[in-house]
């Protein structure tokens, strides 16, 4: 990183993380924190029953208790409210805060209970009277293909909701060429973000000036329009507070069914009202569980290992209603060969409605599972031809000097260097003496193996697979915005128009506003107004803050650079190009008389007659900033999905006691690519956060159902989250190919680790159990669906010795 | 029901229910949000608080128990506003935090530590941090952070001849 260094002066440098001093003295502002005068609160009733139809809700018992001030149906929220918006063309799919008339899942939204405290809502919970009559439910996603499975949207006909077959390439022509085929299934286990913060909002309305005040913990890209269209009110009564910390989100704080119900309430009652999930409200029905797919794949591949094509079906369980589940199989369509020149792709992106609860915007959005399969397929195709794995990964990688790369999906990859960032992850861990240790493990008596993983994260967020999912939407632009502001005695204030979640936004904006105007980022004050006075923004999805909050904040510094000079220049009575701006300043190229950055900013602020001809005086400057590439509607099922691809290549090695079956990670090494680093410490916590996630994800986390519908894992002690004894030491090896598509050369990082991490810790269980003739086709692999296996193969090669 | 707690060395006089948690009064009746509910089941450890020293789950105890107890939370932990202890300080240095909601209950859990093992390893670091869940970090500059702060307070307290001569 040395080199970054000497380009720039904040950017890479190893500077703290401004956002942190609040937190560390527990002054952070959650939503939790923010009780207004007046205010009421919310506890939910779930639904009992996978599917039942509601026939009364008997509210009477908990109304005639002492503090409670009301309940609310889904039948009355339904009339006062449209429907949540649904990103795909099924009209029939109608989706409301609370069950209307039928209820699609176990923990379903039923009722909401009002009461002065959020103890006496739920004692009040327990009052309400429903009565159901149960109806016919399935939960596997196989099961729903089938036409004669109990529909959860009857008047949809089917539980299809998406089935779309794109081929792109002459995938047939290359498998009956490819000497070598092979084809099996993995199955990634329904899991999500978990942030240890549940979902929380607080409205008011206030029926004089007809505005709904909102605060809350998300992460929702255009959260104000869709909460004033289901509120039927115009989206500029509607005021976001942005000025809100979240607890954790990693995709999934998006809450519209929350806020809605809760905005309903502050307008129905006159009084402000709180609703903050508790755990179980959360994991049950707060619609925020990740993907539950099943993939089949085929690999056409020749007896040197390349593989030349590749024919994906993805069926995704995505519960109960839409959300964005059908989007998250269009979204790895923009890296659906990985980092691999795989010529030709059929792929089947099915999504399909079962009685589980709704899933919700997963960090990387569906790319962890997609890699999944593609990292088992190439851990298959070396095993067949009997190469390395490493090797056969190698021999497929895409070339450095073959970049910008087309896939055959249409999205053009920025940059990478793949051989370099495998060899100096090789040369770091040594890896004929990773081998060698295992080896060593095994003839302890140890079962032990090598995972490697080598995966993309794609980065720069737009929202392509929306339209090439849905031809009547039409999005080609997913823009971010920042505004630069100079008052009249110099200081400097940067606004960004979301709400954070423990990226460093605060850091990250004035990093390179600091950067570019080469001032001191510490006197930069950032600001987040509330939606009302915000520029355009898309809010920190798909890992793209540091490309567009941090490329709209290089332009808009540059717009008000480019002002100071013309301001500067023509005081000094200097032609444009003659003068130069310097550390804030701006004096002549040739050297002497400079003006400082006070009296340049006296110059906009007071002095209209020494400002260039037709100058706006102040000074400040805006910038929305479009995402690089990707401007264009889809053709031919292809299109240009993200701008830049971060590359990541992890070597694991774990061993395991064969009887108690329990992985431990003994070495965890990530090669970790994203360009140019803006904070290396925020990169750094996002790879690692992200290991531990995805080694969740392989091993730990799965919201499991049972035969009757009801899910299982409800609570923090089925549902396992990975704690510092699971999490190994994480070795980082760095390496910069920057992006020829960003202001720095910056990509993406804030999936980094968990894209890569789940097929990474099952390919090494694979290598660990292989000697027995097993390995593990779904996630998460338990501790004891090891020891079973490992038991059941010792079983079976024992009586094949004896018989 | 009338109970006095001693809150970061000043004595609190709350009326609350009997049912009512530690946690919500201290967030509610004291305004001390610093802790925070993540699971109200006593796994994540976003509600640690210390009790008489020890790391307590805040959600898992209810104010009238805390009656007469000395508890210290998070906002009771740097010497005067706008200050950092060495702790809160080598968290902001190592960034071993994202999101903060964890924080608190992390650097309380790790400040115990601490008090009662001034050279801990790494190992005993996540002994002491294995109760409180933090979804952001992975926890290595977690780690770090109490490393780094070990180091300082040993060397803040040691002679200076012993410090090696440091500047």
């Amino acid at each position: 990183m040395s080199a970054e260094a000497a380009r720039f002066r904040f950017v890479s440098a190893n500077r703290r993380v401004r956002e942190d001093r609040r937190f560390v003295a527990g002054h952070g502002r959650y939503v939790a924190d923010i009780a207004l005068e007046g205010m009421l609160h919310v506890a939910i009733l779930g639904a009992q029953h996978p599917a039942a139809r509601i026939l009364s809700i008997d509210p009477s018992a908990a109304l005639a208790m002492p503090g409670v001030h009301y309940v609310l149906t889904g039948e009355e929220l339904a009339g006062a409210t449209d429907q949540l918006m649904n990103g795909l063309d099924t009209p029939n799919v109608r989706r409301f805060p609370l069950a209307l008339g039928q209820t699609r899942y176990a923990g379903e939204w039923v009722a909401a209970v009002v009461a002065d405290t959020r103890a006496l809502a739920e004692d009040a919970c327990e009052k309400v009277k429903v009565s159901y009559e149960r109806l016919p439910y399935l939960t596997q996603a196989e099961e729903a293909l089938d036409p004669s499975s109990p529909p959860v949207h009857p008047a949809h006909g089917s539980n299809v909701l998406l089935d779309k077959q794109f081929v792109w390439g002459e995938v047939d022509r290359h498998f009956a060429e490819s000497p070598r085929q092979l084809s099996f299934r993995v199955t990634w286990g329904r899991n999500s973000t978990v942030p240890i913060e549940t979902f929380g909002v607080v409205a008011s309305w206030d029926p004089w000036s007809e505005m709904l005040d909102v605060w809350a913990s998300i992460q929702m890209p255009k959260y104000p329009d869709q909460i004033a269209r289901a509120l039927r009110i115009p989206a500029n009564n509607v005021r976001v507070h942005h000025d809100v910390d979240v607890g954790g989100s990693y995709g999934v704080k998006r809450g519209i069914k929350h806020t809605v119900l809760a905005a309903h309430l502050a307008r129905r009652l006159g009084r402000p009202v709180r609703l903050l999930e508790d755990r179980l409200e959360n994991m049950r029905g707060g619609d925020a569980h990740g993907p539950e797919r099943i993939f089949d794949v085929d690999v056409a591949f020749d007896d040197a290992g390349i593989v030349r094509s590749m024919k994906m079906r993805a069926l995704d369980n995505a519960g109960a209603y839409a959300g964005r589940a059908p989007f998250q199989l269009g979204k790895p369509i923009g890296a659906i060969v990985g980092p691999y020149k795989i010529e030709s792709v059929a792929y089947r992106a099915q999504s399909v409605t079962t009685n589980k609860a709704v899933q919700e915007a997963v960090r990387g959005f569906g790319q962890s599972p997609t890699n999944y399969a593609i990292e088992t397929a190439l851990d298959k195709v070396g095993l067949a031809c009997g190469l390395d794995r490493i090797e056969v990964r190698r021999r497929n990688f895409i070339r450095k000097e073959e970049f910008p790369y087309l896939i055959p999906s249409g999205t053009r990859y920025d940059s990478g260097d793949y051989h370099t960032v495998v060899d100096k992850v090789l040369a770091h861990v040594d890896y004929p003496a990773l081998v060698a240790e295992r080896d060593r493990l095994r003839a302890e008596g140890m079962l032990a193996g090598i995972g490697i993983a080598a995966c993309l994260e794609p980065s720069g967020g737009n929202s392509a697979f929306e339209p090439l999912l849905n031809e009547k939407n039409e999005t080609t632009t997913w823009m971010e915005s920042v505004r630069i502001n100079v008052d009249g005695t110099g200081c400097v204030a940067v606004t960004i128009h979301t709400t954070s979640s423990g990226q460093g936004h605060e850091t990250l904006a004035a990093t390179v506003v600091a950067e570019v105007l080469e001032i001191d980022p510490d006197l930069i004050r950032i600001v987040r107004p509330d939606s009302l006075a915000c520029l355009p923004s898309n809010t920190p999805v798909g890992s793209r803050m540091a490309i567009m909050m941090g490329g709209a904040c290089f332009h808009a510094a540059q717009k008000l650079k480019a002002k100071l000079l013309r301001i500067g220049a023509h005081r000094l009575g200097l032609a444009p190009e003659a003068a130069r701006y310097q550390g804030g300043s701006v004096g002549a190229v040739s050297g002497g008389q400079a003006l400082d950055w006070a009296a340049l900013v006296n110059i906009a602020h007071r002095n209209f007659h020494l400002l260039p001809p037709d100058t706006e005086p102040g000074l400040e400057s805006t910038h929305v900033m479009q995402v690089p590439t990707g401007t264009s509607l889809p053709k031919d099922g292809r299109v240009q999905m993200y701008p830049c691809h971060s590359f990541e290549f992890h070597l694991v090695l774990v061993a395991l006691d064969p009887v108690l079956g329990k992985p431990e990670i003994r070495r965890y090494v990530i090669g970790h690519d994203c360009g140019t680093v803006i904070n290396p410490h925020i990169v750094k916590g996002m790879t690692l956060g992200g290991i531990a996630h995805g080694l969740g994800a392989a091993l730990l986390e799965e919201f499991v159902y049972d035969e009757e519908g009801q899910m299982l894992t409800q609570s923090f002690m089925d549902y396992l989250l990975p704690s510092s004894h699971e999490m190994p030491k994480v070795e980082i090896v760095h390496h910069c190919t920057p992006s020829p598509f960003t202001v720095f050369g910056q990509k993406g990082s804030g999936e980094s680790g968990y894209l890569g991490a789940p097929a990474a810790i099952s390919g090494a269980l694979n290598d660990a159990v292989a000697e027995f003739g097993i390995s593990f086709d779904k996630l998460p692999i338990r501790i004891s669906a090891i020891s079973d296996a490992v038991a059941a193969a010792r079983v079976r090669s024992s009586e094949e010795t004896t018989s | 029901m009338k109970v006095a707690l001693l809150v970061n060395g000043a004595v609190r006089e709350v009326d609350v229910e009997p049912r009512k948690t530690l946690l919500d009064t201290l967030r509610e009746d004291l305004s001390l949000t610093g802790a925070h509910a993540g699971c109200e089941h006593g796994v994540c450890g976003a509600c640690t608080v210390l009790v008489d020293g020890a790391p307590v789950r805040s959600c898992l105890m209810f104010a009238v128990q805390a009656d007469g107890l000395d508890i210290t939370t998070i906002e009771g932990l740097a010497s005067a506003p706008g200050e950092l202890s060495v702790l809160q300080d080598s968290f902001c240095e190592t960034h071993g935090l994202q999101c903060g909601f964890c924080t608190p209950g992390m650097i309380l859990a790790s400040h115990a530590l601490l008090e009662a093992n001034p050279a801990p390893t790494r190992a005993d670091i996540a002994e002491a941090i294995s109760g409180n869940i933090c979804r952001c970090t992975g926890y290595g500059q977690i780690v770090e952070a109490v490393e780094l702060a070990a180091e300082r307070l040993r060397l803040a307290n040691a002679p200076r001849a012993a410090a090696g001569g440091r500047p």
